[in-house]
């Protein structure tokens, strides 16, 4: 277990408020000043040499994605964006960092900004976290005033604006174009990539965009130096993560922990175990709900860092952990996070607006056992059609956690949807009835 | 992406008042000179603010007017948003999270009771209390589930009986305390916390 003194958010269980004073005394904003001083080469190596990856689900290297930032200003402005559109479902880190840490990521955003050569920056925050949204402005009013950010910000003689913007509940508007061009006032739909939002970007200026946990632990990092950061888990997963625990647990907890934990400890020992124990225990959705669930006997086992969990084909993404035991309904779950995903969908390619109602309604009949044996496979081969079919990641999202669900339930779905397709017995589902045959029949 | 009906009965006209207007100035304000057409969000919801929690489509058309775009513009944001509404809803507005974090900790539970408490179908305002209410997908506040949203407060760690009693607050015209409902004041695990105990003593 992580020890306390190397936890980066001390204060995210709000023991001791989020006002700027409070975060002094934690350590933030001192030796901000001196850390710029050093120069941007210096912090884009650092955050390079801690191996640090974005919290946002795809676990970029960060110091990389700075690198890609033009090294000069030129005729165009650039920009910093912060993704707050947190609307995954079982994640929910983002907000205690906006209404307990807030200054860790202001700071966070100084540095980046001066490390990106950009002077100002936008926080996205998802609209339903207006109190939240409220209290980062709280803080950010507290920065300007004792001259934090604003006109020679903390006395770097770099000018830094900083601004938030409120989303209106798109999930889509957290893939990272999507949220660009809803910044810029449009629907958000994503882009088609290359060109990378690093050269053009918000108002077809260089943008780099990244998450808040991300940025906010870039502050700590560069005070205790890469060394520390990177000797914390393996290698190419380093660092500490907040772990939010939710579903069938006892305790469902946020919790800061180093990269690499097992999950059962993180289910046992912080969350209070599983409800009816370990042994009830039926699956885990280990990242959010885009990334396939995990069952009973790899969850024995499996660390939680980006490449084991790919490893055992899924992702850490943003480290949400469901947990699903076995009172609930696997197939009922998984139709639900497909009604999301339907429900959510930018409707720009066909593949995902057409594939997420097919995957949702074909689940919703495989929950009440009125699908037949072989629409198992064909349930299958429509994700197959969405997977890589789609501008942006979102169509691997809704695809996949249905693939992980038939890989490993397809016994369970086939034992309570065994229905002959070829119409033998009269049953009273009309759209399963071959409507021809029947005419014959009729005939 | 969502179904939204735009509501059959329209106000003629709509302008913002004087101190909407400020904020709406400030808000354009915030992007960079030729580019006001990035607060078209903060105008749309200073708009729903001001209009009792939804948007007409005069606002839209005065927005458009103000921020020097076409009004399909508006119009093709303020339906893509799910947060936009564009039809009358209650004083009270119920938005539960139904989605599976919260689905398998009893959010159904919940919606059963606004179905008896509120009203029967979703979106309907009640006669009663001024409420409505409808599901919607995942809020954010997984580990506090199951939890609903009311205006702009969450109300965290619910059970039926809790939500009937905040419900009858509101019949009583008295504010609910917004929080969790099982004394949480953040994410953490209750009684069994094993980290940042120096904190929590201090």
């Amino acid at each position: 277990m992580l020890e306390d003194k190397d936890r980066i958010f001390k204060n995210l269980y709000n023991d001791e408020g989020s006002d700027l004073l409070s975060a002094k005394k934690r350590g933030d904003w001192s030796k901000t000043k001196e850390v710029c001083e050093k120069g941007r080469e210096w912090i884009i190596n650092e955050i390079k040499v801690s191996e640090l990856r974005g919290r946002g689900g795809a676990g970029f290297p960060t110091g990389l994605k700075w690198s890609f930032a033009p090294k000069e200003i030129g005729s165009r402005p650039h920009y910093l964006v912060i993704n707050a559109d947190e609307s995954e479902p079982g994640t929910c880190k983002d907000r205690d960092i906006l209404r307990f840490e807030p200054h860790k990521l202001i700071e966070g955003c100084l540095i980046a900004s001066f490390a990106v050569n950009a002077h100002t920056c936008y926080i996205y925050i998802r609209g339903e976290y207006f109190n939240e949204g409220a209290k980062l402005q709280k803080a950010i009013d507290e920065a300007y005033e004792n001259g934090l950010v604003g006109k020679n910000a903390s006395g770097t003689g770099w000018d830094f604006d900083i601004y938030i913007h409120y989303g209106a509940g798109a999930y889509i508007c957290g893939e990272e174009t999507a949220l660009l061009e809803s910044l810029e006032g449009k629907k958000g739909q994503p882009r088609l990539k290359p060109p990378f939002p690093a050269l053009i970007g918000l108002y077809g200026c260089p943008t780099i965009i990244n998450n808040v946990e991300t940025i906010s632990v870039v502050p700590t990092i560069l005070r205790r130096g890469a060394k520390w950061f990177s000797s914390i888990g393996r290698a190419k997963n380093t660092g500490t993560k907040i772990y939010c625990i939710s579903g069938n647990v006892n305790n469902p907890c946020n919790v800061e922990e180093q990269m690499g934990i097992p999950l059962k400890d993180l289910i046992e020992k912080h969350a209070g175990g599983v409800v009816g124990g370990w042994d009830n225990l039926k699956a885990v959705i280990p990242g959010g709900s885009s990334m396939p669930l995990l069952p009973k006997q790899i969850c024995d086992t499996i660390k939680m860092d980006f490449d084991e969990c790919i490893e055992n084909q899924t992702g850490l993404g943003t480290a949400g952990i469901v947990v699903i035991n076995c009172d609930q309904d696997i197939i009922k779950c998984m139709a639900r996070i497909a009604r999301f995903y339907k429900h959510e969908s930018c409707g720009q390619c066909t593949p995902c607006r057409e594939g997420s109602g097919w995957m949702w309604r074909m689940l919703e009949r495989m929950s009440r056992g009125e699908a037949t044996r072989d629409e198992v496979d064909l349930l299958m081969d429509v994700t197959k059609q969405i997977e890589g079919h789609t501008i942006c990641a979102f169509g691997e999202g809704s695809a996949w956690p249905v693939q992980g669900l038939i890989r490993n339930f397809k016994e369970e779905i086939i034992k309570r949807n065994n229905i002959n397709p070829i119409f033998e017995e009269k049953k009273d589902i009309p759209y399963l009835i071959d409507q021809h045959l029947l005419e014959k029949e009729n005939a | 992406m969502s179904l939204k009906k735009v509501s059959k009965d329209q106000p003629k006209d709509f302008e913002f008042n004087k101190k909407n207007l400020e904020e709406a100035k400030k808000a354009i304000s915030n992007y960079p000179k030729g580019k006001q057409q990035s607060a078209v969000m903060s105008l749309l919801y200073i708009a729903q603010r001001q209009n009792n929690n939804w948007i007409p489509l005069a606002a839209m058309k005065y927005i458009a007017n103000i921020l020097n775009m076409p009004y399909i513009k508006v119009y093709e944001v303020a339906t893509f948003y799910t947060m936009y509404n564009l039809a009358p809803v209650g004083n009270y507005f119920f938005q539960i999270c139904t989605t599976t974090p919260c689905m398998i900790r009893g959010a159904y539970k919940l919606v059963d009771v606004c179905k008896k408490k509120i009203s029967k179908k979703e979106n309907e305002i009640s006669k009663t209390n001024q409420s409505s209410w409808t599901e919607v997908e995942c809020l954010g506040a997984c580990v506090n589930a199951p939890m609903i949203q009311i205006n702009e407060n969450y109300f965290e760690d619910l059970d039926p009986e809790k939500l009937e009693k905040i419900i009858d607050k509101i019949g009583k015209n008295e504010k609910p305390q917004p929080g969790s409902y099982r004394g949480r004041t953040s994410c953490e695990p209750e009684n069994i916390r094993k980290t940042l105990l120096e904190n929590k003593n201090a």
